[in-house]
């Protein structure tokens, strides 16, 4: 009996250690290691020195420009959350009920989030250029040449114009997910609902929503995750427009590439981190809470 | 026995994974050479492949593109001791100085020296400068020379011939001075609907050049010099001086739109096609120029002036230098394949296949037509590997955003430099 015990726990084990492996190689060792690394200063060639805490000193109370760049990469996220996937729900909940076309929908809005995020990137460049920008042009041409602006280096429309490339790349793959949220609620609840007297926005508050909260939450998280690690569109797009849309990953990037710095990038890598894993909890609990509320999660 | 036999299965399988992961046997007659020289690749593989047939000895250049991937790659292989034979170090002076006291580059200076210095005479001095550390030098490496320049280049203003001429500017006079500079530039944008200047300021090295002649123009390297020992605060009336250089262009409207967002091949590509009056760039662009549009007319001049106080330099000497691995089996067979490569005639060659500079003396006649002139300036050429110190990655990328603000219409020169000293203090502590 104990050895074919041991026999089918080790069987069992087996097919999780390929996966267990992978996660301690290349997920597990690289996060200590960058925190190993973010005690100490150098350029990891011939000697680093230990500076213990240093790096975190400077990162959280002295840096500026490191949390301008967190307020950049907020800043697209906030816009991401509502605007990207408000957009998403509001066409997902409109193809949904188009069964026969949904298809093509799905495959036109989702050509984007395939597409490379550099040639995104210099392709809106290209079009939202101050001169000869294409976007500019058409602005006149529809008499709104009063609106034409220096999309890419204003101080004021540098970063919306980065979040709203940003979003309008990114709402296909919201899209996608929310739609195939919304094909698993089954339509007898909607039925049921309609035979007790539910208008549209009742089903859509009580229904719709609560069964939703799931993948919304999930995809509330991706975005965050996601957004906040936006990097090489911006590289393509503006290359940081002297810092007005600089996010914590290009910073990192550039701090590391100079290889002086090694220590240092793996401290602000590490904060990144440690607020992206705190932010992903937050919402996790938020969106427990009001599965509960819905009565979607026993209280 | 089930059990047993799953046990021994996973042993196999696992050494052999393990053994699959071993070193390859190494070649002792192929030396591998890891370069960024994208433009000069078919050059030299041509040179490898006549190496090969001289000495039997096979040489392969890797190309990595573009060189900021290069560049952290070279540092990746250091950091994990897997570095290929020969290689160059893309990286200031502090890091060229952590390569030698980590012993990964071994010290030229005997291989230079010998035949009464033969080698190294052949070689302008100002490219063996920069691969150099003289003694009780501030970066704390050992004196020596530790790379092989292969070529140089020096960073100048380029012109468009052609569209002086359609202004009615004499297309043999350049500007000498900033006002010039920029009148020329109006009246040609004005005329031909082009750009005044454009340059690559998205890559904020470009700006950093730049700003280092005209600061060095202002205040004399002296000066320049003592603000990087930190002698001399960012914020001195001279440094702003300059700054305020960047928000002149900005005003005179001669700047190509978004400026600070374009890549250097980008302003490369938009000079070659006519479209701009002025560019600033390395002398490797007369290749890339050739390239891009082979009937293009224009000519190289130095740096616009803004003082006569003290003499213009021009950012140079350092080019392409490719250094040995120390703990390369095939040491010695590399050093002798960068004394085969540095040797006049294949000099000769890649001048003339790669229109740059060699990094040895060469009679003018052998150097490419645009730039027989821009040798003579190789003399007034500064680069911060040759300076005392090299000044915080911190405060050079404060500088840096700063002036693409300055140019975007942001933040005025004092900010900036305001600014910039406030990182330098924080850094210096």
């Amino acid at each position: 009996m104990t050895e074919y015990t041991t026999n089918n726990r080790f069987s069992s084990f087996s097919f999780i250690i390929p996966a267990l492996v992978i996660f301690a190689v290349f997920y597990l060792y690289p996060f200590f290691y960058s925190f190993a690394l973010s005690l100490y200063e150098g350029d990891g060639i011939s000697t680093m020195r230990f500076v213990g805490l240093n790096n975190y000193k400077t990162a959280l109370c002295l840096d500026r420009e490191w949390w301008r760049s967190m307020y950049n990469g907020a800043f697209i996220t906030f816009l991401a959350l509502t605007l990207q996937n408000i957009l998403a729900f509001a066409l997902a909940l409109g193809v949904n009920k188009t069964v026969r076309t949904n298809k093509i929908y799905c495959t036109v809005f989702f050509i984007l989030p395939v597409l490379s995020e550099i040639i995104i990137g210099l392709l809106m460049r290209e079009i939202l250029k101050s001169d000869p920008g294409v976007f500019n042009q058409i602005l006149g041409k529809i008499g709104l040449g009063g609106f034409a602006s220096n999309w890419l280096e204003g101080e004021k429309t540098a970063l919306l114009t980065t979040a709203l490339v940003h979003c309008w790349r990114g709402f296909g793959w919201a899209f996608v997910i929310i739609l195939a949220g919304l094909q698993t609620i089954p339509e007898q609840l909607y039925e049921a609902a309609r035979i007790d007297g539910a208008n549209a926005w009742h089903k859509f508050t009580k229904i719709t929503i609560p069964l939703l909260m799931p993948v919304l939450s999930l995809v509330f998280i991706l975005t965050i995750l996601g957004t906040m690690q936006v990097f090489t569109m911006i590289l393509a797009l503006t290359r940081g427009a002297g810092g007005l849309t600089e996010v914590p990953v290009m910073r990192i990037y550039n701090h590391l590439r100079g290889g002086r710095l090694i220590g240092y990038a793996c401290t602000e890598g590490v904060v990144l981190g440690v607020i992206l894993i705190a932010v992903s909890f937050v919402t996790l609990y938020i969106s427990k809470q009001m599965r509960k509320h819905y009565g979607v999660l026993p209280n | 026995m089930r059990f047993y036999s799953k046990i021994i299965c996973l042993i196999v399988v696992s050494v052999l994974f393990v053994s699959g992961c071993g070193k390859k046997p190494e070649q002792q007659n192929k030396l591998v050479v890891w370069h960024w020289l994208n433009d000069r690749k078919d050059a030299l593989d041509q040179l490898a492949e006549k190496y090969t047939e001289q000495t039997g000895i096979e040489v392969e250049f890797k190309l990595f593109f573009p060189p900021d991937i290069y560049a952290q790659k070279v540092i990746a292989a250091a950091r994990a001791g897997n570095l290929p034979d020969i290689f160059g170090i893309l990286a200031e002076k502090l890091t060229i100085a952590s390569f030698v006291q980590a012993g990964h580059i071994p010290n030229l200076l005997p291989y230079m020296n010998a035949d009464y210095g033969r080698w190294k005479n052949s070689f302008y001095p100002q490219t063996l400068d920069v691969v150099s550390f003289q003694e009780n030098n501030t970066y704390g490496a050992p004196a020596g020379i530790y790379g092989v320049p292969i070529d140089t280049a020096i960073m100048q203003f380029v012109y468009n011939k052609a569209l002086f001429k359609k202004s009615g500017i004499d297309p043999d006079t350049p500007p000498t001075t900033i006002n010039e500079f920029i009148n020329y530039a109006n009246v040609i944008r004005k005329d031909s609907h082009v750009y005044g200047f454009t340059c690559g300021w998205g890559e904020s090295w470009m700006l950093n050049c730049l700003v280092t002649e005209w600061a060095i123009n202002v205040m004399g390297e002296e000066k320049f010099l003592k603000t990087i020992s930190g002698e001399i605060p960012y914020t001195d009336e001279e440094w702003i001086e300059v700054f305020s250089l960047f928000e002149k262009l900005r005003r005179s409207g001669i700047l190509a739109p978004n400026v600070t967002a374009l890549y250097n091949k980008e302003s490369e590509d938009s000079f070659a096609r006519g479209k701009a009056a002025f560019s600033f760039n390395g002398s490797w662009s007369v290749n890339v120029y050739r390239q891009l549009n082979p009937s293009l007319d224009y000519a190289f001049f130095p740096l616009p002036a803004v003082s006569t106080k003290h003499p213009v330099k021009v950012w140079g000497g350092g080019g392409s230098s490719f250094m040995v691995n120390a703990k390369s089996p095939r040491k010695e067979k590399a050093i002798n394949f960068l004394k085969w490569i540095t040797a006049q005639q294949q000099q000769k060659f890649l001048a003339k296949e790669t229109n740059n500079l060699p990094a040895i003396r060469l009679s003018k006649e052998d150097l490419p037509e645009m730039l027989q002139t821009t040798i003579d300036d190789l003399g007034k050429s500064t680069h911060p590997n040759v300076w005392p110190h090299n000044e915080d990655s911190r405060v050079i990328e404060a500088l840096n955003k700063g002036l693409q603000q300055v140019v975007m219409g942001i933040k005025t020169a004092q900010q900036i430099a305001k600014e910039i000293q406030e990182v330098n203090i924080r850094v210096s502590k």
